[in-house]
């Protein structure tokens, strides 16, 4: 369980977040909305330890975190690839610190590359692919490394339509076999009620958490229009 | 195919001004009748490529600006990084340096002398400070630049800093470190031929200012002509190796197409 209590977090003089509790329960998909430069990256990115918060308290099953591990990955909004690693050595990369021998970090590289439906990309080098399927490929190194809590950033924001559900059906694959506890930042209200338990929509200036809404049938199976307008509407108030 | 006509027949007119301008002893201002004339240098080179003295300049040569490169290079490298790593290993280490910096390493030359105990290590010190400063300062500012989402990313998988250092600062530096190694070499070159002509022994620096004093003018065109093949050789090398290391830059991708 990742505990957030009165988080303030700001750059410099400038106030970004201000009194955030927030109490993630293990296993748990939570999807952040806001509008844009509300602070959602700035929330993955302390909870992830490359940001340090300017007061509050963050703990991940009792300890404080204080800096970045390999059980909190961070997909991130921007490119994270290195560009002179192929898609597989870059996909590898996290099993390689984890201290996987090379011949299983090769096999499960191929399979995870496979498994974003990125199959024969894998010497290709970055530049050489798409905005989105680099993101796949982000997502790929991220599920590889197998953390327990993944911070996601916006990792389909630049994906079609198709290719995105079938991301979401692939993440939500990977999280209901390995007990894995998801942030997930989105634009998309239709991709907050589909993926989230619960969605957080962060406004205000400092920011602040508006409300959480409950999603009844999170990942598909009843009719969520009720919690998608009051996510729209939380949404409305802040703007 | 007609470019390359052209370009050859623009060489091929040039040796002929040349063969034409001192064979004619032209006398117009400049001395053309005092310089040896296209056959006379062909002549020589082709004696000269049979003498073993004419290797063992050339391998001098070689070795010491290996020797004196490869070193700036690790140095370069080595403290290029820590200064662009850390501000506080920069406010110890730079200050000397950026002190050093301006001076031109031939004007060490004496320094050099009195400092060590043969003039060939002599030699090699001023070839590996000439070298040292562009491959030192082009790996700094490469080191500062680099973009910090790479080793965001690294960190966020549970990496250390030393492997930061080597999956990301160092394969990220490299497009900066090699076009620090291109200005190093050429530099290099510089200061090993002139270290040869001040206080040599062996060496086509050496070898091309002892044809002067004799008054052998074919040799010293052998010479100059030596040097200039030598260092379009390795600064060819070092460009190659530089681009194969750095395929995956953006820009790379549009002039290979
Ligand atoms: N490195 C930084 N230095 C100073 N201010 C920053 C920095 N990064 C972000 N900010 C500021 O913090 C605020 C929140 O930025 P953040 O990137 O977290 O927004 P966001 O909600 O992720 O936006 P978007 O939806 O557009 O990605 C912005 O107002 C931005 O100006
Ligand atoms: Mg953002």
């Amino acid at each position: 369980m990742m505990l957030i209590e009165d988080l303030s977090v700001g750059y410099r003089e400038t106030s970004v977040l201000h009194g955030i509790d927030l109490k993630i329960e293990a296993g748990e998909i939570l999807v952040l909305v806001g509008g844009s430069g509300c602070g959602k990256s700035t929330v993955l990115r302390t909870l992830a330890g490359l940001h340090r918060p300017s007061g509050g308290a963050i703990t991940l099953d009792g300890r404080p975190i204080v800096r970045t591990s390999a059980e909190r990955a961070l997909v991130f909004q921007e490119d994270g690839l290195l560009p002179w690693r192929s898609v597989r050595r870059n996909v590898e990369l996290p099993l390689a610190i984890r201290g996987v021998p090379r011949i299983s970090r090769r096999s499960q590289a191929l399979s995870w590359i496979e498994r974003v439906g990125l199959d024969g990309y894998a010497d290709h080098l970055p530049r050489e692919l798409s905005g989105g399927m680099r993101q796949r490929v982000q997502l790929a190194r991220t599920l590889a490394s197998g953390p327990r809590v993944i911070l996601a950033d916006e990792p389909f924001g630049a994906l079609d339509a198709q290719t995105r559900r079938a991301m979401q059906l692939l993440l939500v694959d990977v999280w209901s076999q390995q007990p894995t506890t998801i942030v997930f930042v989105t634009h998309d209200v239709d991709e907050a009620v589909f993926l989230g338990d619960r969605v957080a929509v962060l406004g205000g200036r400092p920011t602040s958490i508006r409300s959480i809404v409950d999603v009844p049938f999170p990942r598909g199976g009843g009719d969520n229009s009720a919690a998608r307008a009051e996510i729209l509407a939380a949404l409305g108030s802040t703007q | 195919m007609r470019k390359h006509l052209l370009r050859g027949g623009s060489l091929v007119a040039a040796l002929l001004l040349w063969q034409l301008l001192t064979s004619l002893h032209v006398d117009f201002w400049l001395h053309f009748d005092r310089l040896p004339t296209v056959v006379d240098v062909a002549r020589d080179l082709g004696y000269q490529l049979q003498t073993p003295l004419y290797y063992r300049d050339l391998g001098d040569s070689l070795g010491r600006i290996l020797m004196g490169f490869a070193l700036a290079a690790l140095a370069g490298v080595a403290i290029g990084v820590a200064v662009g790593r850390s501000a506080l290993t920069g406010d110890i280490v730079s200050p000397p340096l950026e002190v050093l910096r301006p001076i031109p390493a031939i004007a060490m030359v004496p320094i050099a002398i009195l400092l060590f105990p043969s003039n060939e290590q002599g030699i090699v010190f001023i070839t590996f400070l000439a070298a040292f400063f562009p491959i030192m300062v082009s790996t700094r500012h490469a080191v500062a630049a680099l973009p910090v989402v790479w080793e965001e990313a690294v960190l966020t998988m549970g990496g250390n800093r030393r492997r930061v250092l080597w999956s990301v600062v160092l394969p990220g530096a490299l497009p900066g470190v090699f076009s620090g190694l291109s200005v190093g070499m050429g530099v290099a070159w510089i200061c090993v031929i002139s270290a040869e002509m001040i206080s040599g022994q062996y060496g086509v620096g050496y070898r091309t200012w002892q044809a002067y004093t004799v008054v052998d003018y074919p040799g010293v065109i052998v010479g100059m002509l030596s040097i200039g093949l030598l260092g379009f050789g390795s600064a060819a090398a070092v460009e190659l190796v530089g681009r194969r290391v750095t395929r995956w830059l953006p820009r790379e991708a549009e002039i290979a197409r």
